[in-house]
């Protein structure tokens, strides 16, 4: 072991660690990916830790990116050292302020996880869209290429901007880097405090504003002089790149480690280039050097600094030799010329050469690539492909990489079996599921080969997009030399399946190379393991020669308490298996691990960890592999052959993974796909599914309503109209009055279930002679798999009631109606889809959704599948998710367009009354669409009208044709259309609240659902300001000290605005009641409602009884306000639950949220407590003022 | 009058001692009865089976969701330390109820495994308790398991407790051993310095609206006094323990007839819980008034007075008093 301190940590936090030590201010918004490098700062903060002055940095977290980069100008302009952290449509948000802080010459770095912006869909990974529309603030630009360099240039970004005065962003890649783990080495403080220049610290301050040196900044210029005074900064971008040199040269002679503002690898004698910035330089860098020693006259130039861009040194670094270059642009600027590095790049050796001042005088081949975009991967054999494109007479000038571009055959391909990985190191593949734990333990694995060995580690994390039954991948690199391989293995030494069950879904081996291990998690012994492989799976086994070993880790795990938690058992065995390290020491390792993690929660969790490593290699058994594959069977289709074409050849190669080859031209243009999608998407992820009691059951339909993934469904049929029931197909006589003669039948989709048990907790009935059971119970999927299959396609079969015969405001008649909303990727047990089946029952075949970034749009719209669905008419929501900011103003736009071409559809109407004849064009014109055989009805009428303008158009030649055209191109518009603004409370109440108010002060028929689960879920639990007094959250480690913010009360004082605050858990009838008057009311209609969540730290299988309890202990008051009671001089507000009958304590220590902090400062939760009481009382007080 | 007692090798100035509720929890309510007049005072029990639950569910909520979703890989900020979690709360308890108050602190203890017993015991002991009593909180539903089996459990943790600290050990025990008086002799025989008895186990109720089995806590009431006042009176003098009576203690008629029966101090908390702390300093003034108009020189003379070694009637400890005490019914 060196002396030198290493860390295997990510580049987020490698990043963080040193804005908060140099930093006095720093404002945050979460945003995925740069969310963890706020989150890291506000716990050190939180923990007292100081900064290199020894004072705490102020975190603030602001309530969006926008405000963010506002709270840090204002705190620059007054003297503070401060910074943030973001990315993607994040920094677009900054942008406006970034042009004031460059233009004002204010010493700052703002460190970016670079993701993709959102275009034809939102991404989460990484590329550099957002970091290049940037490059016009005036910002200087700073690439990290790897976690060690994430680290170091955030130190010279810092110590530049100092002393340059050019505010900087310092930027690496989102996910590749921002959350690849690696074993690097550490800065410590006295090098720190060596760069950061005190005098420069001060000048900063000094140019803060203050009374005692008062001065105007920020004026209003005019023509005269604007332009000028825009120049006046010229000199300091001049003088920026020679200063950020000198930083990196003095960090070089504290460190070791010298960088440049270009770097070189490669030939000296080069011919052929690659330039390019971010963490696809350390591939290529990795791969040019490869190639030279096959003897390629090959060079890649890695940029470092992008802005200022520093030509002379630009074209210094150039080989003479240099006679083709390809530049890589890891973002698109469609229509341009080319992307920006390559047109920076271009103009500067074009410069260069009609200058004199390049080695070469004839002007080389430049090309551009596109590559990368959205975490695309880049490998070496893309690299080798470009360089190989470079050797030829007419390179491609505009390409691009890593894809197969079949419409405009831009792409090159490349050979994926090319690999330059050296021998020297392990590669080992993990195929997990979330909730196992695997992804934490590779995480401890890392650390203890990267902290306790000279060994270098690197461990980077696939995840997939369900929130529920997520799959991960995780790719581990472990050897003696540092590993800048910067994509996902290819060739693996070993591989790990952790779920028996993935073998029936995914060639895990596919990654296996020849002679590799195998080790995979069975429940079977040998014998029956090898039985039940796919026969090509085990063709795989015995012609790779792999070794393969199983171990049963979800027995020992319950045997030692873990439940199903198998991570320390799996991990133990890839020690065991691996060799890294010596099996003693290895084993020593990993519970020094264990401690390290779960002493915090208490000794008992140590004990069953240390418990499970100590008998995992006893149960590890090797199989005995046998000479020729024996099974009959193989992996079934990932879709049914009856799904749509478009299901078939490209949903289906996405869900199995092989998204990556799927060709340009097979995906849409736009960014429009087919809704119902994920009804083909058979997960069966859990080991239990509902079974029904028709004998007891009630057909109440609350575990139908309840059912987060709408897998539970209920229908009243004649048995006469459907065709022949399977034989465990269950019915009962219907119990609804209106239907005496029909049967009822509630059944269950076996593969989409999550296994939640919300639907049996929701169930009122017992069983009397054994009351642990009710009309609903668990049952273990596997037996009922295939009969209930053959049950769910039947049910399928058996139509609807019409649903003007439906009682829709009662909760057993409205869940008679299949829901438009199934089969999400939630969380089991989610909260807030209940209310998105719900709302899709009552109106989806006539809505129109908007639908703010977040939970909501994530389990709703990301690829492959996604939930939102039509009826047998073909008719069901139309979705669409714009930003996170901007969701009301987004649903507020297709109201004025509905509105408009509604509007003109009346006209049309009224034009051509003659043509239409007037008993349709009055009808058609004067109802009011008030009730279900209304709507009804128009839709009949408007089929009528369309039949007959097209009729009409064919025979007629007079004037009215193109009204009658325009008319039939718009007369759907006349059967009413509603508009539902859906998100979650980070957006109501935070991001997007301004637009928000905007849209309900309208007075436009609007519908907005906020579910609120009191924190930013979908990026891990930050606070927000719906998040309640007490309650710890991101961002609120010791507890929210403030109350949650009464956006109903506001909504309530436009006096217009209907407004109902639910929880369906405690009272579903006024649930459906206020969707109904939300719906009906021709307004502004905004319900809040209570949306219990994984974020709140408890089995969401309580779900149901914790919405109950905050009602009772008055913490949740429903209620609904109704404008519309004015007119009959009634109390426009009704309060619908009774007065508070549970002590707050009953309701709130239920939840992990409340109880952490009791468990970590059982004083502060007391304090907070005794206001929270307050709080409610005082609510209470308010409310019920408001009844009477 | 003199009421000091000794138990557990504790000097007290009188017999009344707080027995182990959640009143202990607050250093406030301790410091009250203290103030009241109590002559020791017997914590709420470190329940190892509440600590495990506690752990698992943090452990539970941390890790639930976490690293499963790119955009969350966790859900709640990590703390460096979690205070509640563990022994170490009930620890800092004692430490700063033996700062705070002058007199004797007893800890409970409440555990379900071998290794919880020992380790939190020493814990206890350095934490500064004066005693310890151990609540074997156990019900024995095993078909399989023999009386034999069950007796063999308690004094291993006796065993065990015996050789790993040097602090008063009582046990708190059930009354429903079929061998009561033998057992209570093993147990001496192995060490123990003090029997408690006896324990009063939540009884759960049937709630027949809601199908449901309902956890149910009924206070004690003087009553119930007699069972413990019965075992007491037969084992005194015959073995060398401490006894302490608890269930039933509400007035200083109580506590008179505990000590009577041979107890060294008698346990209240439901006088408390329904009257208020200050009923201690009551019940201390009724019982000097009783001892001094019934001319007792000190509540030593009256210790065992009415035991079964010394009463009148010895039978009617045993089975006589029950047949007698039915045929005084007439239909």
């Amino acid at each position: 072991m060196s002396l030198k301190k290493f860390a295997t940590i990510d580049a987020n936090e490698a990043a963080a660690r040193i804005a908060h030590k140099v930093n006095e201010v720093i404002a945050i918004y979460p945003i995925t990916p740069a969310s963890p490098m706020g989150e890291w700062a506000d716990q050190w903060s939180a923990e007292g830790e100081k900064n290199i002055w020894g004072a705490i940095p102020h975190v603030i977290e602001m309530q969006s990116e926008g405000g963010a980069a506002g709270a840090v100008h204002g705190s620059l302009q007054t003297g503070a050292l401060t910074t943030t952290f973001t990315a993607s449509q994040g920094l677009l948000l900054m942008l406006p302020n970034m042009y004031k802080i460059a233009g004002e010459l204010t010493s700052t770095v703002f460190h970016i996880a670079a993701r993709s912006v959102a275009a034809q869909a939102l991404s989460i990974f990484g590329d550099h869209s957002d970091v290049m529309a940037a490059r016009q603030t005036g910002f200087a630009m700073l690439a990290s290429n790897s976690v060690q360099e994430a680290m170091d240039m955030a130190l010279i970004s810092t110590a530049a901007t100092l002393k340059s005065r050019v505010p900087f962003l310092h930027f690496f890649d989102g996910f590749r880097t921002s959350h690849e783990i690696n074993k690097i080495e550490l800065i410590d403080n006295d090098t720190i405090r060596t760069m950061i220049d005190d005098q420069m610290v001060q000048n900063h301050r000094q140019r803060g504003l203050s009374p005692d040196r008062p001065v105007v900044r920020g004026t209003a210029q005019n023509p005269d002089v604007f332009f000028q005074a825009r120049e006046s900064v010229n000199r300091f971008y001049e003088a920026c790149p020679d200063i950020v040199q000198q930083e990196m040269d003095q960090f070089a002679e504290l460190t070791g480690r010298q960088y440049h503002l270009f770097d070189y690898y490669g030939a000296p004698d080069a011919e052929r280039i690659i330039i390019l910035i971010g963490s696809a330089a350390e591939t290529a860098v990795e791969t040019a050097e490869y190639l030279v020693e096959q003897g390629e006259k090959v060079g890649v130039v890695v940029v470092r600094l992008y802005r200022p861009f520093a030509t002379e040194a630009f074209l210094k670094i150039l080989p003479a030799s240099t006679r083709s270059i390809a530049v890589l642009d890891r973002t698109k600027e469609p229509g341009a010329t080319g992307e920006p590095l390559l047109l920076d790049v271009t103009s500067a050796i074009f410069d260069g050469v009609s200058q004199g001042k390049t080695a070469f005088s004839a002007l080389p081949k430049i090309v551009g690539g596109r590559y990368g975009l959205s975490s695309k991967e880049f490998t070496p054999a893309m690299i080798k492909t470009i360089f190989d494109e470079l050797q030829k007479e007419k390179p491609k000038s505009r390409f691009t990489m890593g894809i197969v571009d079949d419409v405009t055959h831009l792409s090159l391909p490349w050979d994926p079996a090319y690999n330059i990985e050296r021998n020297d190191t392990t590669r080992a593949v993990f195929y997990g599921l979330g909730a196992d734990g695997t992804v934490g333990a590779n995480k401890n694995t890392i650390k203890i080969i990267g902290e306790g060995t000279d060994l270098f580690a690197q461990g980077y994390f696939v995840y997939d997009s369900k929130k529920s039954g997520a799959v991960t991948v995780s790719h581990l690199r472990f050897g003696p030399r540092p590993i800048r391989a910067t994509y996902l293995i290819e060739k693996a030494n070993f591989v790990a399946c952790h779920q028996f069950s993935f073998i029936e879904r995914y060639d895990v081996l596919r990654m296996a190379a020849p002679d590799a291990t195998f080790l995979l998690n069975s429940p079977y012994d040998a014998e029956e393991t090898w039985a039940r492989l796919p026969h090509s799976m085990q063709e795989t086994i015995i012609n790779n020669n792999l070794s393969f070993y199983i171990v049963d880790g979800y027995k020992l795990a319950r045997e030692v308490g873990l439940g199903r938690r198998i991570n320390t058992i799996m991990q133990t065995c890839f020690f065991a298996l691996s060799g890294v390290l010596p099996q003693d020491e290895a084993i020593a390792a990993i519970k020094k691990a264990i401690y390290k993690t779960y002493r915090k929660r208490g000794q008992l969790i140590v004990d069953q960890n240390n418990a499970a490593v100590d008998q995992a290699l006893s149960h590890l058994i090797q199989v005995d592999v046998p000479a020729a594959a024996s099974s009959n069977f193989e992996r079934p289709p990932i879709i049914p052959d009856t799904a749509p074409e478009f299901i078939q050849s490209v949903t289906a190669r996405i869900i199995e993974g092989l998204g990556d080859s799927l060709p340009v031209s097979a995906l849409p243009i736009d960014g429009t796909y087919p809704t119902g999608t994920t009804q083909w998407e058979k997960r069966n992820i859990s080991t239990e599914i509902p079974v029904w009691d028709s004998d007891i059951c009630i057909q109440c339909g609350k575990c139908v309503f309840v059912c987060p993934h709408s897998v539970i469904r209920m229908k009243v049929f004649d048995p006469e109209t459907v065709g022949e029931m399977p034989e465990t197909f269950k019915t009962a006589k219907a119990r609804y009055k209106e239907f005496p003669d029909m049967q009822f039948s509630l059944q269950v989709a076996p593969e989409d279930c999550t296994g939640c048990t919300l639907c049996v907790t929701a169930c009122p009935v017992k069983n009397k002679k054994q009351p642990k059971f009710k009309a609903i119970n668990m049952a273990p999927q596997a037996p009922l798999r295939e009969p209930e299959k053959e049950n769910w396609e039947f049910f399928e079969t058996i139509p609807e009631l019409p649903r003007d015969q439906l009682k829709l405001n009662q909760v057993k008649y409205s869940q008679l109606i299949d829901p438009l909303f199934e089969f999400s990727g939630a969380c089991a047990g989610c909260g807030e889809t209940p209310y998105l089946s719900l709302f899709s029952r009552l109106f989806g075949d006539r809505s129109v959704v908007a639908n703010a970034t977040g939970c909501s749009s994530i389990y709703g719209g990301n690829l492959p599948t996604t939930p939102w669905a039509k009826n047998d008419d073909g008719r069901g929501p139309a979705w669409s998710n714009s930003l996170f900011e901007d969701n009301a103003e987004f649903g507020l736009g297709m109201r004025a367009a509905l509105d408009q071409r509604v509007d003109y559809a009346h006209t049309l109407v009224e034009s051509l009354r003659e043509v239409i004849g007037e008993p349709l064009a009055t009808s058609l014109l004067a109802t009011e669409q008030a009730n279900e055989e209304e709507i009804a009805q128009q839709r009949e009428r408007v089929e009528t009208l369309k039949s007959l303008l097209q009729d009409k158009i064919k025979a007629t030649s007079n004037g009215h044709a193109a009204s009658m055209e325009q008319l039939l191109s718009l007369a759907d518009v006349l059967v009413k259309k509603n508009v539902w603004i859906v998100g979650g409370d980070g957006w109501a109440y935070d991001i997007g609240y301004g637009g928000l108010d905007h849209a309900l002060a309208s007075g436009r028929n609007i519908n907005i659902l906020v579910m609120d689960t009191e924190v930013y879920s979908n990026t891990g639990g930050q606070m927000s300001k719906a998040t309640p007094r007490g309650a710890v959250a991101k961002f609120a480690a010791a507890g929210k000290p403030l109350g949650k913010k009464d956006l109903a009360m506001q909504a309530i004082s436009y006096g217009n605005v209907y407004v109902a605050r639910i929880a369906f858990g405690a009272n579903d009838a006024q649930t459906i009641k206020a969707f109904i008057e939300a719906e009906s009311y021709d307004g502004p209609s905004l319900i809040i409602a209570y949306s219990h969540c994984i974020a709140h730290g408890y089995d969401l299988k309580f779900g149901i009884d914790q919405q109950k309890a905050a009602v009772m202990t008055g913490y949740w008051p429903l209620y609904r306000y109704d404008p519309r009671r004015t007119e009959n001089e009634q109390n426009p507000f009704q309060l619908d639950s009774r007065p508070p009958r549970k002590n707050l304590e009953e309701y709130i220590y239920n939840e992990g949220r409340y109880r952490m902090l009791k468990q970590k400062n059982p004083q502060a939760a007391a304090e907070l407590l005794k206001l929270a009481k307050a709080d409610l009382a005082k609510q209470w007080q308010t409310v019920e003022d408001l009844a009477n | 009058m003199n009421l000091t007692t000794n138990y557990l090798g504790l000097s007290l100035k009188n017999p009344v001692v707080p027995s182990s509720s959640p009143l202990m929890r607050d250093l406030g309510h301790m410091k009250e009865m203290e103030d009241a007049g109590a002559a020791a005072l017997v914590l709420h029990s470190l329940f190892e089976e509440e600590i495990n639950q506690e752990s698992h569910v943090l452990d539970r909520y941390l890790s639930e969701g976490a690293d499963s979703f790119a955009e969350a890989l966790s859900y709640f900020p990590e703390a460096e330390t979690y205070a509640g979690i563990g022994p170490d709360g009930y620890l800092r308890h004692i430490e700063k109820a033996k700062k705070a108050l002058d007199i004797p602190i007893i800890a409970s203890l409440n555990g379900v495994s071998t290794g919880g017993w020992i380790r939190y015991a020493k814990e206890i002991e350095a934490a500064g308790a004066d005693a310890l009593e151990v609540n074997l909180y156990y019900i024995p539903t095993d078909l399989e398991l023999t009386s034999i089996e069950v007796e063999l459990l308690y004094l291993n943790v006796l065993h065990d407790l015996k050789k790993h600290i040097k602090l008063p050990i009582a046990f708190k025990l059930n009354p429903f051993f079929s061998a009561t008086a033998n057992f209570c002799y093993r147990l001496v025989n192995a060490g123990v310095d003090g029997l408690v008895m006896f324990n009063r186990f939540y009884q759960p109720d049937l709630d027949l609206e809601a199908l449901e089995v309902i956890p149910n806590l009924v206070l004690s009431q003087s009553s119930e006094l007699r069972l413990p006042l019965r075992w007491i009176a037969i084992l005194y003098g015959r073995v060398d323990v401490d006894f302490g009576l608890t269930t039933g203690i509400h007035n200083a008629q109580d506590v008179l007839k505990s000590i009577a029966a041979g107890a060294n101090v008698a346990m209240l908390t439901s006088e408390l819980l329904q009257k208020g702390i200050g009923r201690i300093s009551d019940i201390l003034t009724n019982m000097e008034e009783w001892l001094e108009v019934n001319e007792y020189e000190d509540i030593d003379q009256l210790r065992g007075s009415l035991s079964q070694l010394n009463c009148g009637a010895p039978a009617a400890f045993e089975r006589a008093n029950y047949l007698k005490a039915v045929k005084s019914y007439v239909i």
